[in-house]
């Protein structure tokens, strides 16, 4: 290949947005607000020279949704995903969707977007029927092409039926084909977005050059709880090209050069008023706990609590914590607002197009058609980009420049401290085992933080009582979904729990779980991690340094194994193996499937070892990757992924389940190694060798 | 202050006008519009938007626009040449070494770098290698599977 045609093609294979304008009329949306469109034409489009393309609101954050969707299409209309341009995210373009969040997309959009391929395949079937005049029986179709399998000189294809237009017919639901005439579910698909991302050609928002650019730097203040007061910016404004812009409180720095914004900004000199938190990263568990105890409610309530703790023969009780932790997108919030002819365009990093775009109206107050959401590329969003508070900066600086293009690109220090964080939680929880050893007779837990979400899993218990706050504002910082919410800080706790108790009791924790699962699912999917991992059943701690956890998100069901090895003189953990089998339903594309649970594991071992926000008042003290300590390579052990066989289950989301159980079956392993159980996510050193320190000493 | 300042990029020889102690990142994404450098802490610790200056391995939010005059900087649109992709770029491709793509292309040049002076590096070797550079979506293992087979691509083979 020449340079010439393999840039071409590169450029192609970034070529998110194939269609830059609507074909024909504007995009086809829902007929009530909330609710999917109907009509196919919304989410599929065949061009005159025969390609289709795939709208969709959702977004590529690296999770694939690019790739499985096109798949979806691919296999109805019998044709290579590479066949099919996905445009994603485009407000203008594709018709209204959820966030791309909580793991809807394979479990709400994909069946929606089949459906609509399956409804494509049989009109344009139908048509090429009338025009080779031949019944559909007689015809097949691939690649684009229809013709009759009798007489294959016979044919058509799908740009000479459609010819650019919007398919009229309509067949109302249509089934789509059944798995076993599938050809690419369950298969290994390239993913769509290599190529641009391989060569530095995907386009995240900062990789817009929109011509006449200018960069925003946002004046912030020290804290959280202080607004900006007066501002001198004399000194800023000496810098050739520095504009100021000021809308109420926000106060920003505008240049051609983003790196000269960012130095003018510091020669401003702000004031600041307000009142910062008085809390701290040590004392912020029991301002939870205290702040949150008027305002508990009863969520859950079966049995007898008293009459199961009369039941028990062995209670543990013990307090769970979690800190703040930060979503840390590799990519920082970004944005680029272009304020022209009355409409507002944002190019931006989101993970919820559509909820931005009417969060932009709202602010500007404009009507929805009046803004324009494109989503790029994303560099991770993870819970963290659901809004665009960066996109509202934005738009509220383009707004006051009309026809410039503003962009909005948040450093490393900003995205840290404006972050909605994974919620600091405290989870209490008192229990008790029978004497059989076979029976939960009591469970009594208590939160503050999060909510009760996710924290009941298919286990047996004879008496339980779940209680979780009703108290808004709780948190001194901004909070947030972070992948899996609520569930992995349930999770973290009721697992440590249950591994608490069989320790206590001494039988060993897959029996224990045995014993408890009423969920054939869950119990099928135990005996497969436990076999795959080769764990020899034995009451801990072993000193093995294994550990186990269960974890469920919706229908999504994960077992997870982790051996680690405790440096007792350090408190250092090492993850030296770690193994998830999965029940998701069927699953679609098993390499993108087996990448979420990878990335989920790799991800949550920093949240389980590493990973925390320090403040004091409402100053963030993690400015950047030198404290705020991600998972780097040596973190990173050996992972397995297996996956349940359970084709006949609709296909559940895979980027909330596989996140849930980590920590646990971390801590869990801890405690296996050592025989200290460490209750405090994340499990730092200091904090292994507090756990150590606590031990009996023999 | 503006001065000229001269080096090689990506085979080809450049000039810019910049201040010299601008940082090469800006120089690369802002002046010359290669953006396929990324930013992601702008002090050194995260690796997204290494580079290759004389065929070392740098990040380029901490290097001046003056410490590469005169020198050969590579980014990731230099890395595959007449159409062929470099065999760390096939590797990523082939095992699927990314999510996102934001630390891709530092990923792709650290690693690069490293395998050019030794293919023939064992899997802690290339841990250490590639530990200055994060990633977030959690493709770590793929990423090592890939250095390691671009190693032996690259004739490697231990």
């Amino acid at each position: 290949m020449r340079r010439r045609d393999f840039l071409q093609g590169v450029a192609a294979g970034a070529l998110t947005f194939f269609f830059t304008t609507p074909l024909g009329s504007a995009p086809i949306q829902p007929t009530r607000p909330g609710a999917y469109p109907e009509d196919f034409n919304a989410y599929l489009k065949i061009s005159a020279d025969g390609r289709v393309g795939c709208f969709v609101g959702k977004v590529e954050l690296g999770q694939g949704a690019m790739t499985v969707l096109a798949m979806l299409v691919a296999e109805e209309l019998e044709l290579d995903p590479a066949q099919v341009d996905m445009c994603l995210g485009d407000t203008d373009l594709c018709p209204w969707d959820m966030p791309t969040g909580g793991s809807l997309t394979m479990w709400h959009t994909a069946p929606v977007l089949r459906g609509a391929a399956a409804e494509a395949r049989a009109v344009l079937l139908r048509m090429a029927s009338k025009t080779l005049g031949a019944p559909v029986a007689d015809l097949a179709l691939k690649d684009g092409a229809i013709w009759v399998k009798a007489a294959p000189t016979r044919r058509t294809t799908f740009g000479e039926l459609v010819k650019g237009r919007k398919m009229e017919r309509h067949l109302g639901k249509v089934k789509p084909k059944p798995l076993s005439d599938c050809t690419l579910i369950g298969r290994r698909v390239p993913r769509k977005d290599a190529l641009a991302k391989i060569t530095g050609a995907a386009k995240y928002a900062g990789d817009l050059r929109l011509p006449g650019t200018l960069h925003a730097c946002v004046l912030r203040p020290p804290a959280h709880g202080l607004t900006l007061a007066t501002a001198d910016t004399a000194a800023a404004e000496r810098i050739p090209g520095v504009r100021i812009v000021r809308d109420g409180t926000l106060l920003a720095v505008l240049h051609p050069q983003p790196d000269t914004a960012r130095t003018a900004l510091a020669l401003v000199k702000g004031t600041f008023e307000g009142t910062e938190p008085d809390v701290d990263d040590v004392r912020i568990y029991q301002y939870l706990v205290d702040k949150a105890a008027p305002g508990q409610r009863v969520m859950i309530s079966r049995g007898d609590l008293a009459v199961g703790e009369k039941r028990a023969a062995t209670v543990v009780e013990e307090e769970y914590r979690n800190a703040y932790e930060s979503h840390a997108t590799l990519e920082p919030h970004t944005s680029v607002a272009k304020w022209e002819e009355g409409r507002m365009t944002v190019w931006a990093s989101t993970q919820s197009p559509f909820v931005l775009r009417d969060a932009v109206a709202e602010a500007l107050k404009l009507g929805q058609d009046k803004v324009r959401i494109i989503a790029q590329f994303v560099g991770g969003g993870f819970g963290g980009k659901l809004v665009g508070p960066g996109a509202v900066e934005a738009v509220r600086i383009a707004h006051k420049v009309p026809g410039v293009p503003i962009q909005v690109a948040w450093n490393r220090e900003e995205d840290l401290f404006l972050d909605t964080y994974r919620p600091a939680a405290v989870v209490k929880i008192r229990s008790g085992l029978d004497a059989g050893r076979g029976a939960i007779t009591f469970w009594d837990s208590t939160v503050a933080g999060v909510s009760q979400g996710e924290a009941e899993l298919a286990y047996d218990m004879q008496a339980t009582r779940y209680q979780a706050p009703a108290v808004p504002g709780l948190h001194p910082l901004r909070v947030g979904a972070w992948r899996a919410p609520n569930a992995h800080t349930n999770a973290f706790a009721r697992e440590s729990q249950l591994d608490a108790l069989a320790a206590k009791a001494g039988v060993d924790p897959v029996t224990l779980r045995r014993r408890l699962i009423n969920d054939a699912r869950l119990l099928r999917l135990l005996d497969l991690a436990v076999e795959t991992f080769g764990w020899e059943p034995a009451p801990g701690p072993t000193g093995r340094g294994i550990g186990l956890a269960c974890g469920a998100w919706r229908q999504g069901l994960v077992v997870a194994l982790a051996q680690v090895a405790v440096d007792k003189t350090t408190g250092k953990v090492k993850t030296e193996r770690f193994l998830e089998a999965v029940d998701v339903g069927l699953v679609v594309n098993p390499d993108g499937a087996r990448q979420q649970v990878e990335g989920a594991i790799t991800m949550c071992i920093g949240q389980a070892l590493s990973e925390e926000i320090h403040f004091k008042g409402g100053r963030i003290l993690d400015k950047n990757f030198d404290t705020y300590l991600l998972p780097r390579f040596s973190a990173i052990p050996r992972i397995e992924v297996v996956f349940a066989d359970n084709a006949a289950m609709a296909t559940q989301g895979i980027g909330e389940p596989p996140v849930v159980p980590v920590a646990a079956a971390l801590a869990n392993a801890v405690f296996d190694a050592t025989g200290a159980r460490v209750t405090h996510v994340p499990f730092t050193p200091e904090r292994v060798l507090e756990a150590l320190k606590r031990l009996p000493t023999k | 202050m503006d001065t000229t300042v001269s080096f090689v990029l990506n085979g080809k020889a450049v000039t810019v006008r910049s201040p010299r102690d601008r940082m090469l990142v800006w120089v690369l994404r802002d002046e010359l519009g290669l953006t396929g450098t990324k930013v992601g802490c702008e002090a050194g610790l995260c690796g997204a938007c290494t580079v290759l200056v004389d065929i070392e391995a740098v990040p380029s939010c901490s290097t001046t626009l003056g410490d590469v005059a005169g020198k050969t900087v590579l980014t990731i649109e230099g890395l595959a040449l007449d159409g062929q992709l470099n065999p760390v770029q096939k590797a990523f491709q082939e095992h699927h070494a990314f999510q996102c793509g934001y630390c891709t292309s530092g990923m792709i040049l650290a690693a690069w770098a490293f395998l050019k002076k030794k293919p023939r590096a064992t899997r802690t070797e290339i841990v250490e290698a590639m530990e200055g550079n994060l990633c977030r979506c959690g493709a770590h293992v793929r990423i090592l599977d890939a250095v390691e087979s671009a190693g032996k691509a690259m004739g490697g083979v231990r």
